[in-house]
């Protein structure tokens, strides 16, 4: 009988390690194809704390480089985000690093917040299955949940990327232990250029009003940062094509929001060409988003009003630091010159 | 809530808990509160038509065992005063005044069926004359359809047929009933159960049962395995073959057959599985609703395997009462005068036949492809059994190759291509269209594109491909293995094997099933019955 159970046991131990190795093996790796999806796992490869923290979108990890905040001014900071980044996703990601560490000040780009409800599975899994298990995990994927999802498959990945099992490619063995690090500090370089050509306006809206949802988690995020005594300032970056247009009355409720909770808000649009960004070569998909030589621009333009406004010191004097970000520094310009 | 969800599993699996926990006398109202929540859960005001029907079957069956017991006392009473003749006549008086009941519960329970089923289909009928006459078209209403009603009504109006034939007493308990009519395992796709098999099991207390609990789990993965390996799989390219099929002709039509084929026996056998597995592992017994259909050498002989309950059902409370009712005998006398005893013996039968199969297609679906699909079974049956004396002849005159091995399987193949064709009528949903596409088999001659990429042109990889093969190939080999006693039962006496199987399936079902996000949630076929 005895020996009937530990055989028993034996054998179901071996299927949760064989579905716990298949689980590995079928997760996206995002490390050819798909980048952004590996950049919020990088967050806890990284040690210490940054003077200033980048949540939101695509428009804060394609625009905003943290080794040329550091090169240029001092700063230490790092950028948590994803693509299509919904607020609550950045909420939930700020929550959980405010537990790590406390940041002089914290970025928020708005673009997000045009989106009052839950849009696509593949960008949550993006932002989700890159974080750790946490209590601002788990609300997180209660709040990002489209209809089709369940949160099991949040607990056992492989209920949702099972089906991968016909194209499984090299790729997929050689990344099952160990990850490369895609990104510099959160920043996911592009060095691509592609002009851009259009000045085409966006499509005009039925009711341009800003979700009450966002506007309470925007609530929430300032609320945490007033708790932890952190900054919070508002973005938008310059980037404005057309299907990701920011309109102006949108821009007008942030300012009014801005206002009423005496928050900074800048949005760089109208600061384009006083930032020097050139729609000819800083941007590599014809003006959605910016590329290394854009964010480059508005990163020392943006690094100015951080030390200037915020204080925030320059820490280059710092030796343990330097040699951390001189390391930074030399990957970032590795696969800047495209020795990478 | 469907089977394969992850919903269901847990609640099945805290139901199961519960179940064994709680005291024996308490395990029926476990299961009554689970069945009333995983009906509600499956949709919102589901809940009032199953209590509807459940207290319309109660009181009906009330006052027909209130009748039946007073005739009886009556006739008991006054035994030695009543001629024999006499108590015959009363008892006859009694049964008609029982006969009323009965056809008012009847009427109040299927009439609820029929307008929530067949209203649309009605209107639509109306529409197409009126319109037809010049009529201006109108918008026909859309009413809500509850998940397995006709399960539900069917097994609910059988028990009070029952009742009015005495062959089972009325349950006095209203919640006892309920559970009998909402029990959450068969509530969905069947099997229609019969009373008498099944309420006692239900209320009766059941011990935790290694054997039993071993048995059904294995089963129930099996169904799973069936239901997520083949049925799911083939079904995105049974969507894309069926809303293309102005494309899909020809040798497609002959591949839709056979996913569908596929699709409907993984789908529902695996449903059944699922239901009758959970069931055991409660130490409930259900009956069977299939026997190796596809190993059928004849329609008859496929019908007698296939949905087994609900073609015992229609015999015994359509076709067999059908067959032997007054005005029928009456047909049957005066078509015996006029045409002479060998036809006239035959048109009563096949009048009640026809009448069976025409409702048994209306009972899957309210659409012409269902009646049509009904009376093409009904014609192959009817044309199988004039051939009958055909067939024996040639079996004499050929013994040996009757008898050989080959010939059964040619027979078994030629059922169930037989069958496959029919059933593509409830995938086309359009009878005229079906034919169109049949007729294309032999007219679009096609076949080389399977040798290109024809395969693969429609939702199916070839990866795709291998896992529905080997599911089949699979399921042939276990279905064959356990002709005799099914394989579970005799792996669930041998705990390591039984725990080795269940993890390799678990396994197989999590990685290879057909499920998540990217898969259309498909509920089982036979749900929407």
């Amino acid at each position: 009988m005895k020996k009937r159970i530990f055989a028993c046991i034996a054998i179901v131990l071996l299927t949760g390690v064989f579905l716990g190795f298949a689980q590995a093996l079928l997760m996206p790796k995002y490390m050819s194809a798909s980048r952004e999806g590996a950049l919020i796992g990088e967050y806890y490869n990284e040690s210490g704390s940054h003077d200033v923290l980048f949540v939101g979108d695509c428009e804060v990890y394609e625009s905003f480089t943290p080794p040329t905040l550091w090169e240029k001014y001092g700063i230490t900071s790092y950028i948590r985000g994803s693509a299509q980044q919904l607020i609550w996703h950045s909420y939930y990601l700020l929550e959980e690093m405010l537990k790590r560490e406390t940041p002089k000040v914290v970025v928020y780009n708005v673009l997000a917040m045009k989106y009052g409800k839950p849009q696509s599975e593949a960008y949550n899994r993006m932002t989700l299955d890159g974080m750790q298990w946490s209590v601002s995990k788990t609300r997180a994927i209660y709040a990002s949940m489209t209809e089709d999802e369940d949160f099991i498959s949040y607990v056992l990945p492989l209920l949702r990327f099972h089906s991968r099992w016909s194209e499984i490619s090299g790729e997929d063995f050689q990344y099952l232990f160990s990850r490369d690090t895609v990104s510099h500090n959160g920043y996911l370089m592009q060095t691509g250029i592609k002009e851009k050509t259009s000045d085409r306006v966006g499509t005009e809206l039925g009711d341009y009003t800003l979700s009450s949802v966002c506007f309470d988690y925007l609530d929430k995020m300032r609320t945490l940062c007033e708790e932890k005594g952190v900054e919070l300032v508002l973005i938008k970056a310059p980037t404005n094509s057309w299907g990701y247009y920011w309109y102006d009355e949108w821009d007008a409720q942030i300012i009014d929001y801005a206002a009423k909770n005496e928050l900074d808000y800048y949005n760089f649009i109208p600061l384009a060409e006083e930032i020097g960004i050139d729609w000819s070569t800083d941007t590599y998909d014809a003006g959605v988003h910016l590329n290394v030589y854009g964010a480059e621009k508005l990163t020392d333009y943006f690094g100015t009003i951080l030390a200037e406004t915020y204080g925030l010191e320059d820490r280059r004097g710092d030796e343990a630091l330097s040699d951390v970000w001189e390391g930074k520094l030399k990957t970032y310009y590795k696969e800047r010159n495209g020795e990478k | 809530m469907l089977f394969t969800s992850f919903s269901f599993v847990l609640f099945a699996a805290l139901t199961m808990l519960l179940y064994f926990i709680v005291p024996g006398r308490m395990q029926w109202k476990v299961l009554l509160l689970s069945s009333l929540v995983f009906y509600a859960l499956s949709g919102e005001g589901y809940l009032i038509f199953i209590l509807y029907t459940a207290l319309v079957t109660f009181l009906t069956a009330h006052v027909l065992q209130h009748r039946a017991d007073a005739e009886d006392a009556f006739v008991e009473k006054n035994r030695a005063t009543m001629e024999k003749a006499e108590r015959k006549a009363y008892r006859a008086r009694e049964k008609k005044k029982r006969f009323r009941v009965l056809c008012a519960g009847l009427f109040l329970g299927f009439g609820m069926l029929a307008v929530l089923k067949y209203t649309a289909f009605v209107i639509d009928g109306v529409r197409s004359v009126w319109t037809a006459f010049g009529g201006e078209s109108f918008s026909i209403p859309s009413l809500l359809l509850p998940l397995g009603i006709s399960f539900y009504t069917f097994q609910s109006m059988g028990y009070l047929i029952d009742v009015y034939r005495k062959k089972v007493r009325a349950e006095r308990n209203f919640a006892r009933l309920l559970l009998f009519v909402s029990y959450f395992p068969q509530l969905l796709q069947g099997p229609i159960s019969r009373f008498g098999d099944l309420q006692e099991q239900l209320i009766t207390p059941h011990r935790f049962d290694g054997v039993s609990l071993r048995a059904g789990l294995l089963r129930v993965m099996w169904g799973y395995f069936k239901k997520m390996i083949v049925a799911d799989t083939a079904m995105v390219a049974i969507k894309t073959l069926v809303s293309e099929s102005d494309v899909y002709q020809g040798v497609y039509v002959v591949l839709l057959i056979l996913l569908y084929s596929a699709q409907i026996y993984g789908d529902f056998t695996g449903g059944i599985d699922i239901t009758i597995g959970l069931s055991e592992m409660m130490g409930i017994k259900l009956t069977e609703n299939f026997n190796r259909p596809f190993s059928s050498k004849s329609t008859k002989e496929y019908w007698n395997r296939w949905h087994i309950t609900m073609g015992s059902w229609f015999t015994d409370y359509i076709f067999y009462p059908l067959s032997v009712s007054r005005p029928m005998q009456k047909f049957s006398m005066a078509s015996c005068s006029k045409l002479g005893n060998i036809v006239g013996m035959r048109l009563p039968v096949y009048a009640a036949t026809v009448a069976t199969w025409f409702l048994t297609g209306l009972w899957h679906g309210a659409g012409w492809n269902f009646i049509v699909w009904g009376l093409l079974n009904c014609l192959v049956i009817l044309v199988s059994r004039e051939l009958e004396p055909l067939y024996r002849r040639f079996n004499k005159r050929f013994p040996r190759l009757t008898a050989s091995a080959p010939w059964g399987a040619w027979q078994a193949i030629r059922t169930f291509l037989l069958m496959g064709l029919i059933r593509s009528l409830d995938c086309y949903r359009d009878v005229s269209l079906t034919f169109r596409l049949w007729g294309s088999m032999l007219t679009t001659w096609n076949w080389s594109e399977l040798f290109s990429d024809g395969l693969t042109s429609f939702g199916l990889s070839q990866s795709d491909w291998a896992v529905i093969l080997i599911g089949v190939a699979v399921i042939f080999f276990v279905s064959s293995a356990g002709k005799d006693t099914p394989v579970r039962h005799r792996v669930a006496k041998r705990p390591i094997l039984w725990c080795a199987l269940v993890c390799i399936m678990t396994a197989v079902v999590l990685i290879f099933g057909a499920y998540g996000i990217g898969y259309d949630a498909s509920q089982f076929i036979y749900t929407q019955f």
